[in-house]
């Protein structure tokens, strides 16, 4: 399978090369030249040329093979659970997967690891699946590589699962990795979007790529099941139904497939003036207009008063006024809040990309050009010295009535 | 120690425009960096180098243009360099790269650790350490932050190591790496038995500048060249064939919508947009 341009329909626009997101294509003598090995066959270029002139040759794109899936069927959600909570990760999946399960009329599954959680597993039957998988032991208790993995990969084998979803947590991009090896399947990170292909009962998973500048879907046309881990914030939460009925069926191995190489030795939570960014409803972040680590209390203050988290722009971490697990962007947290407030941050592209899927942005710079504002939903040109504390006494005022 | 350092070449985002008119990346002038994570794995090998002796070995699978990245790696302390390369290889998604990867390091020989930065900035996936771990068969420590300590060789285990803290399940060796894994609420302290590989983020150490006689050997050294012949490997698993998942559909995102600026007195502005967020935060 190649691609190829045909000289005689193309008129050099260049379309293409601005699609291309290899930067895989050049104009040599007024036509587009493909080089091939920057090319990864994603068809951008097909979709973009107006004048039918770059084809796929060789077969085209593999036939799916969803007739020898039949085995494959229902939906499944890994459902992470810390310190013996299952997390909300898990229940916007289960929101997400009732749809995908709907639409292919499969029943939506929870896969739940861990040491007495019965109850728990309930719960995700409240949240609307029709079955929990639960393997309940002590070496299970809390997160670890190779139990876990050997675990799921056990799972998967023994009831063939035609999708499965896993949250895109520090635990779920290390576990489902793994996994998707061990079974020999194809794994979307970080999705963002899915959706169901009812033809050929295929995922349509949909995943920013290049810091969230270009948006890619992708299909596993010959391998089952189909995995995504999928962002926090970015599904609806399935609704608590407390009558909903499902079925908890009790797994147990041996001692062999518990066993881990690697040993858990201490669980450190940093104690810390503000929850988690990833759980956050609200972020208020700072940057290099903040000036000072003392300035943060501004930040910090209006973060208590709004019950939200702490960020801080790469520049402000660098400059040590604030810890690595603030740092917002490309080298720190892509974060989702409903609403991000941007104080003194100029909002460099590296800090864009961490934040820019954020429900609302509120941007307070005294630079009214700062490129902060092209992806601000409200902006404030003003010294956020005066804004910041009138602005959080505001928001007392009315959280209190 | 031996140490392999997976490493990927990337567009530098840093100067990066979007294109305002057709909302697509403007490319031309872009430059191709070493992964930002990578440099962190670059620098934590050549750091655990000083510190235990032994070699640092830089990997890269990609175009033969990704030797660029290769040389600077050298010139930041690495000793060698293997370019995995071939047209057999394009196309490949995490499970297939994960795949070549692990094949090529097996052809590299024996190693004590294999580093990776936690994700490639261009994809960001955080899929092929793990990957690579999963093929390879060797534990792995994702998302470290800091390595507290590494026990090789001859070095006895420490008195009562392990004693009352290893349930029967687990293992206790004798040459091990204990570090910091980043989670989303503090971080775990994890033990692994040597061979392992681990992922590295941002704050684990902050990467040296290249030196004058890394620059010379840099431009020296022999570059080792891998293609799919070279690798025993099963050439259905590799590239676009070999990869369970296939991109149909590339697009450009909506652009966010443009935003409105709060106009007027610090008082007046400030009571206005408490009054837009009302409705989020009640």
């Amino acid at each position: 399978m190649s691609i190829k341009v045909i000289n005689e329909k193309c008129v050099g626009c260049k379309l293409c090369v601005k699609a291309c997101p290899f930067n895989a294509i050049e104009l040599v003598n007024k036509k587009a030249v493909i080089d091939l090995d920057k090319c990864t066959l994603c068809g951008a270029c097909i979709e973009s040329c107006k004048f039918d002139a770059i084809v796929i040759v060789g077969g085209g794109r593999d036939r799916p093979l969803h007739q020898k899936f039949d085995e494959y069927k229902d939906v499944w959600v890994f459902c992470e659970q810390k310190k013996g909570v299952v997390q909300s990760v898990a229940y916007e999946l289960l929101g997400k997967a009732r749809e995908l399960a709907d639409t292919l009329g499969n029943e939506l599954c929870g896969v739940l690891l861990g040491e007495d959680m019965k109850e728990e597993a309930q719960k995700i039957i409240h949240r609307g699946a029709n079955k929990v998988y639960l393997v309940d032991s002590p070496a299970l208790k809390h997160y670890q590589d190779e139990p876990y993995s050997k675990v799921l990969i056990q799972l998967i084998k023994e009831y063939k699962p035609e999708i499965v979803l896993c949250g895109a947590s520090s635990i779920g991009r290390s576990l489902i990795s793994r996994v998707a090896i061990g079974i020999h399947a194809g794994l979307t990170a970080d999705c963002t979007g899915l959706d169901i292909d009812k033809k050929e009962r295929l995922l349509l998973q949909t995943r920013p790529a290049f810091g969230g500048n270009i948006m890619a879907t992708i299909i596993c046309p010959n391998h089952r099941p189909q995995m995504s881990t999928v962002r926090h914030k970015v599904m609806k939460e399935a609704a608590e139904n407390k009558h909903h009925k499902g079925k908890i069926i009790e797994k147990n191995y041996g001692s062999n497939i518990y066993f881990s190489r690697t040993r858990l030795i201490d669980i450190v939570e940093e104690i810390e003036e503000t929850v988690n960014l990833t759980e956050a409803n609200v972020i208020v972040s700072g940057g290099r207009g903040m000036q000072s680590p003392e300035n943060f209390k501004l930040i910090e203050g209006l973060a208590k008063a709004l019950g939200g988290a702490v960020g801080a722009s790469r520049a402000a971490v660098d400059s040590g006024w604030k810890t690595y697990s603030h740092q917002v962007g490309q080298t720190g947290k892509t974060v989702c809040p409903k609403i991000y407030i941007a104080c003194g941050i100029s909002g460099q592209i590296q800090h864009l990309v961490g934040m820019q899927s954020s429900k609302i942005i509120v941007a307070i710079n005294k630079d009214p050009y700062a490129p902060i504002f092209s992806v601000a939903t409200y902006g404030i040109v003003g010294d956020l010295f005066e804004v910041l504390p009138e602005l959080t006494r505001r928001f007392k005022e009315i959280l209190k009535k | 120690m031996n140490i392999i350092v997976c490493i990927k070449q990337v567009p530098d985002t840093t100067n990066v425009r979007i294109d305002p008119e057709t909302n697509t990346l403007v490319r031309s002038g872009v430059q191709s960096i070493i992964n930002p994570f990578d440099m962190y794995a670059i620098e934590e090998a050549v750091r655990l180098k000083e510190k235990f002796g032994g070699l640092v070995t830089i990997v890269t699978m990609g175009p033969p243009q990704a030797e660029e990245a290769l040389r600077e790696a050298i010139s930041l302390g690495g000793d060698e360099a293997v370019l995995i390369s071939d047209r057999a290889f394009a196309g490949s998604d995490t499970w297939a790269t994960s795949y070549t990867l692990s094949k090529a390091i097996q052809k590299i020989g024996k190693f004590d650790i294999v580093i990776c930065g936690k994700q490639a900035i261009d994809g960001d996936t955080a899929q092929v350490g793990p990957g690579v771990a999963a093929f390879l068969d060797i534990p792995q420590i994702t998302f470290v932050k800091k390595i507290e300590e590494i026990n090789i060789g001859s070095t006895p285990a420490p008195q009562g190591y392990g004693a009352g803290r290893v349930p029967e399940y687990q293992s206790a060796s004798v040459e091990y790496i204990r570090a910091e894994r980043m989670t989303e609420e503090g971080y775990d302290i994890v033990e692994s038995p040597l061979p392992c590989l681990i992922t590295v983020v941002k704050e684990i150490n902050e990467p040296r500048l290249p030196s004058l006689k890394g620059k010379m050997r840099a431009k020296k050294i022999e570059i080792k060249k891998l293609e799919a012949k070279d690798l025993d490997a099963d050439p259905n698993s590799l590239g676009l064939k070999g990869s369970p998942t296939k991109v149909v559909k590339i697009f450009t995102p909506p652009p966010r919508k443009g935003g409105q600026i709060l106009e007027g007195e610090v008082k007046d502005i400030c009571g206005k947009l408490v009054e837009l967020l009302k409705g989020e935060i009640l």
